[in-house]
């Protein structure tokens, strides 16, 4: 009888040996080469990222010329000052401004400077004394009996990132706190013109929040703007459709260099742009124009011009060499038969630069040449196409598609147009903030989306250059996010572009698909053969032991019973 | 005209030359513009009562892409994707053509642009380019993009870089084939979708001009059909002082009219394309059609008739052409349009083509085959080398020691072999041989190979209906019964101008041969979750046992009682008597 108890006992630990084995080294065997390789992600910053905490800082210069303080109060200068403004956007996104105002009085040059005859002059040569840093802005208090501006002026804003604020001479009396205090709205309103606007940063931030907050204009303009992106194709086209009657000649290539590349030159920062440009033949546009006996003319109705575009897309063909987004300007030249072409607005006049836009995608411009030759010509007629009158409505459609918004200046200020660039530096700092603040956001919704979907799909391979990608992308939002914080918007500018360059490289990684359809029942087909038969065994041999455990229990219970 | 308000830009305009008109030059008033285009078509009756019609629209630029820093970004005639991937490439010469059927040279004698079924892609990248292989991968990629085609198959399994066989057509005297890359995908099928994008290319698109007659319901509908792009530099003058980008697009369709057209031997354009000519395209400089009218009066009728003749030495024979120039009112006639109607009378034998090759797989089972080819020197008195292209795929193991060349039953042997080896999943074998090819005879080349088994994921969707194996290519020059006209430049067909000669007393030919349809030894797919099974079910039969063995519980049993023991037990309980 004994025997036969240490047999069984034998046996029972021979079971769970076995079970002891394929727990401790079956199973983990089997876990670690099955696993799918996934890398660490810096998963906690983030989550830290998801709620977009930004802040804006804004160096605002207040020079006191001579003339607007009194003795007394110039020695209490130069002093600082600091407002900030807090904006809760949503539960995940706060917005806090803060203008650091540092007020001094005017150095002799400068002096010198404010006493040229004109504000263009004044305004040249304060920026021959000191480059201000980008997103900076210099406000030069000029006393109410300067000549500089005309009477009713009462802010020049100039091509840089000076303004000239005039400002009414202050009795030696006050103290130096009022003084103050009466300048900081005016002060206020300049900085508003010539930086960022809470409704511009509401607008790059759209994608993120929710359109009521936006308001109507700057959501209008954000919308027609092409999206932010490292690089841009510019394309202009000439339709001809007709060339057996226009032989049609442009020289694009002087008209580029003289009236875009200025611009896209002083852009340089934002993104680069490459231009071209190709003459499509036969190439007509989608609607049928209709007959306009009244005018004797062809027109195009407002409600038409969607249709427009197709069957002109057809032709343009995409730049087989890079992906970068495409904008395109298109001259069509109507054909004899259909000249002149007018288009309508909906109000049903004529539009004085007979070109139309379409957002995010660019402009077509009308140019008729009927008149340019007369009955008799013999067929085909060369026409010269006048670049400059083209070029100022392309300009102008360019502008809108990147996001260059003409401000409407507050009653009092005069805005300096802006020289051969077609852009003064302030406009380019509005640009450039709206644009750091898009890029962040964009950056910042695609890590996170990414890393919301490599946490809920546990059969997504995360390789190695994908993790680097990732905290790559985290690296540079967290510096533009510090960059912006100090001020530095270059820098900010910079490190936004990289992190969306990155995150847009870790989410479209081919890498991420390789085994995301791997279906569980065909795994569980390939399972199945193999652990059946193991496991059953097993399990029912401890199922075994444990009864015959808990049976020697309950007898011993009873014993001592 | 707003010229007056921009006196710089008009002075930048005129040192530019960018505006003008070419012709009508003698106004004076703009100057050469430098870019011109030409369009061309060519119908050729072949004697075996299909109709050949070659299209060629040519482009000539006077630019250049491959300049440093300066990027060409203005374009004109030049379509502006080709001119992207030339500059953003660095190619100084490329061709591609796409091909569905099999030009039947027996049958047809020589095509003009000849071109091998399937998809054909030859670069020669500039050399300047660092790296090669990056490029031609991105290359490939865009053009496939570009044409609609499976042109992003092509990789390092089906490229090679032939070392004599294909030299530059163009300018410029490049001879390291480390800048040179060739790949065939015998396997692509032409189709409406590659010629939309290449009609897209022409100037005048598909609107007017010789491209209004490509519908393609017809040209599809067709015993042969090719369409190419070869873009190389050519001079642009005879002097050859400078040099122009030249983008040549050939199309070129072989109709069987007998079949489709009941029987009768007539045919007419409206018959072939169901369209005729009304004008030409107005942005080319030159727009003709030509008739090949060697053979005639005896062979066919042609009307309208023409006195226009044209003589041109074309593969090494004169031929006679009726041209037909478009930008000519005359041509048109009445009803203003151009239907050409051509009625045969009698039947003519054909001038049998002095080369050509064929090839087929020998062999039975799945484990070795032979590979055969025939070259055919069909001159009466003349031999003349030929160069032999074999680019076969890496899981055909060509076993090279039993490669033998034959003529007239003796060994040929070739005076330049270059093979390069495969390697498995990375290159395929490349086999290039020039061969001296007696008079009329016929070489053979054989070698023999051992299919290779694939990994199951390597086998295309039907592997049961065969691999490609890509044509031979086959290049020559071949001594020709005229006397050529080497004079490059000076005007004539843009037919008879494809490859450049040199000599004037032979022709280059290049002859592809049939792409091979090779069976692989094919598994039985469900293989792997099988074999998956038998493994998992072995593997539990044997751990069963051992489990069984190690946990059961051994006793002693009571030996049990014989069985006429227990017997006599049934019995002695019924009769009640005590047990045993």
């Amino acid at each position: 009888m004994a025997a036969i108890e240490t047999e069984k006992q034998r046996g029972r630990y021979a079971a769970l040996a076995i079970a002891a084995v394929v727990i401790v080294l079956g199973i983990p065997l089997w876990w670690k080469t099955t696993e799918t390789y996934r890398a660490w992600l810096p998963f906690s910053q983030i989550n830290e990222l998801d709620s977009l905490q930004l802040q804006l800082s804004v160096e605002v210069e207040v020079v006191l010329s001579r003339g607007t303080l009194s003795p007394e109060q110039q020695k209490k200068v130069p002093l600082s000052q600091t407002r900030e403004q807090e904006h809760q956007i949503d539960a995940k996104t706060v917005l806090r401004y803060r203008y650091e105002t540092k007020y001094r009085t005017a150095t002799i040059m400068e002096e010198d400077a404010l006493n040229q005859p004109s504000a263009q002059e004044a305004d040249l040569s304060l920026h021959m004394l000191s480059e201000s840093a980008c997103g900076s802005v210099v406000v030069y208090i000029i006393p109410e009996t300067s000549t500089l501006l005309p009477a009713d002026v009462k802010v020049y804003v100039g091509q840089r990132r000076t303004a000239l604020l005039r400002a009414a001479l202050f009795e030696g009396t006050a103290g130096l706190k009022e003084v103050l205090s009466t300048l900081e709205p005016q002060v206020k309103q300049v900085v508003d013109t010539m930086s960022f606007s809470h409704q511009d940063i509401l607008a790059a931030l759209s994608d993120r929040i929710r359109v009521g907050q936006v308001s109507k204009e700057s959501l209008a303009d954000s919308m027609r703007a092409i999206k932010s992106s490292p690089g841009y194709e510019i394309t202009f086209s000439l339709l001809n459709p007709d060339p057996k009657s226009h032989s049609l000649h442009w020289d694009i290539e002087g008209a580029v260099n003289s009236y875009i590349q200025p611009l896209l030159d002083k852009l340089n920062p934002i993104a680069n742009f490459s231009v071209d440009s190709q003459i499509l033949y036969y190439a007509v546009l989608g609607v049928n124009p209709r007959f306009d006996n009244s005018v004797s003319a062809y027109t195009l109705n407002a409600d038409s011009l969607a249709h427009v575009i197709n069957p002109v897309e057809a032709r343009l063909g995409s730049n087989a060499a890079s992906s970068n987004p495409v904008l395109n300007f298109l001259l069509y030249v109507p054909d004899a038969q259909h000249s002149p072409l007018f288009i309508r607005d909906h109000s049903k006049r004529e539009i004085p630069s007979n070109a139309f836009h379409s957002p995010r995608w660019g402009g077509i411009m009308v140019y008729n040449v009927n008149d340019m030759y007369g009955p008799e010509a013999e067929f085909p007629v060369d026409i010269n196409i006048s670049m400059s009158k083209v070029m100022g409505v392309f300009l102008a459609q360019l502008r809108l598609m990147l996001g260059v918004q003409k401000t409407q200046p507050p009653p009092g200020f005069v805005l300096q147009s802006a020289g051969s660039e077609g852009l003064a530096d302030w406009e380019l700092d509005r640009l450039m903030w709206s644009r750091s603040v898009e890029n962040i956001a964009t950056a910042s919704t695609t890590i996170t989306s990414l890393a919301q979907l490599l946490d809920q799909i546990s059969n997504i391979v995360i390789n190695d250059n994908i993790a680097q990608q990732v905290s790559s992308a985290v690296t540079s939002l967290q510096a533009a996010v510090a960059e912006l914080e100090a001020g530095n918007l270059a820098f900010a500018l910079q490190y936004s572009r990289e992190a969306i360059l990155a995150s847009e490289r870790a989410f479209f990684d081919p890498s991420l698909l390789h085994l995301l359809y791997f279906p569980d029942d065909q795994k569980f087909a390939i399972y199945i053969p193999l652990f059946l038969p193991m496991c059953v065994p097993i399990v029912l041999s401890l199922l075994k032991i444990a009864n015959e455990i808990r049976q020697r229990r309950a007898d011993k219970l009873a014993k001592k019973d | 005209w707003g010229i007056s308000r921009l006196p710089a830009l008009w002075l930048k305009l005129k040192r530019l030359s960018l505006v003008g008109r070419l012709r009508r030059g003698t106004e004076g008033k703009w100057p050469r513009l430098p870019d011109s285009c030409e369009e061309e078509l060519l119908i050729r009756p072949l004697h075996s009562g299909d109709i050949y019609a070659s299209f060629q629209f040519r482009t000539l630029w006077d630019t250049d892409f491959l300049h440093q820093g300066k990027k060409v970004s203005h374009y004109r005639l030049f379509p502006k994707s080709l001119g992207q991937v030339l500059s953003k490439f660095s190619v100084r010469e490329l061709h591609i053509s796409f091909t569905q059927g099999y030009w039947r040279t027996m049958q047809w004698g020589q095509p003009i642009v000849p071109s091998p079924p399937g998809a054909e892609l030859w670069v020669w990248f500039h050399n300047t380019v660092a790296d090669v292989d990056g490029n031609w991968k991105e290359l490939t990629n865009v053009l496939s993009g570009i044409f609609c085609a499976s042109l992003n198959f092509i990789d390092s399994t089906n490229t090679v870089q032939p070392s004599a066989s294909f030299k530059p057509l163009g300018l410029g005297n490049a001879t390291d084939h480390r800048f040179l890359r060739y790949a065939t995908l015998p396997r692509e099928i032409v189709c409406t979708e590659n010629l939309t994008p290449w009609k897209k290319l022409l100037p005048c698109g598909s609107k007017a001009g010789l491209a209004v007659l490509m519908k393609s319901e017809k040209l599809f509908h067709s015993s042969f059909h090719s369409q190419a792009v070869h873009i190389r530099p050519v001079c642009k003058d005879w002097q050859c002082s400078s040099t122009a980008w030249e983008l040549r697009q050939t199309l070129n369709v072989v109709f069987d009219l007998y079949t489709s057209g009941q029987g009768k031997k007539e045919w007419s354009l409206f018959k072939m394309f169901s369209r005729t000519l009304t004008e030409a395209c107005p942005l080319a400089s030159s727009s003709k059609v030509y008739v090949d009218v060697t053979d005639n009066p005896e062979l066919f009728d042609l009307s309208p008739a023409t006195s226009v003749l044209n003589t041109a030495v074309v593969l090494g024979d004169r031929r006679t052409y009726s041209v037909y120039d478009l930008t000519q009112k005359e041509t048109f006639g009445q009803l203003r349009s151009l239907n050409l109607v051509l009625r045969w009378k009698g039947e003519s034998d054909m001038l049998r083509p002095l080369l050509h090759a064929e090839r087929y797989v020998a062999g039975f089972g799945l484990q070795t085959g032979e590979i055969h080819t025939l070259i055919y020197n069909n001159h009466p008195y003349r031999a003349f080398p030929v160069l032999l292209l074999d680019s076969v795929p890496w899981y055909l193991r060509l076993y090279i020691h039993t490669l033998t060349v034959t003529s007239k039953t003796r060994e040929n042997k070739p005076s330049y072999i270059h093979y390069q080896p495969s390697k498995d999943r990375l290159r395929p074998h490349l086999l290039e041989m020039l061969v001296q090819l007696p008079p009329h005879s016929v070489t053979e080349v054989t070698v023999q190979f051992e299919r290779a088994l694939l990994k199951w994921t390597e086998y295309t969707p039907d592997p049961n209906h065969g691999f490609y194996v890509g044509s031979s290519v086959i290049s020559a020059l071949v001594p020709s019964v005229v006397a050529m006209d080497t004079n490059n430049t000076q005007e004539r067909p843009l037919f008879s101008s494809f490859f450049p000669t040199k000599e004037e007393s032979s022709y280059f030919v290049r002859v592809y041969t049939e792409p091979l349809l090779v069976n692989l030894p094919t598994p039985d797919f469900s293989m792997p979750y099988n074999v998956i099974c038998l493994t998992c079910t072995v593997v539990a039969v044997g751990y069963g046992s051992f489990y069984n063995l190690l946990t059961r519980t051994f006793q002693v049993e009571e030996p049990s009682q014989p069985l006429a023991k227990r017997l006599a037990n049934v019995i002695r309980r019924i009769r009640g008597v005590p047990l045993l």
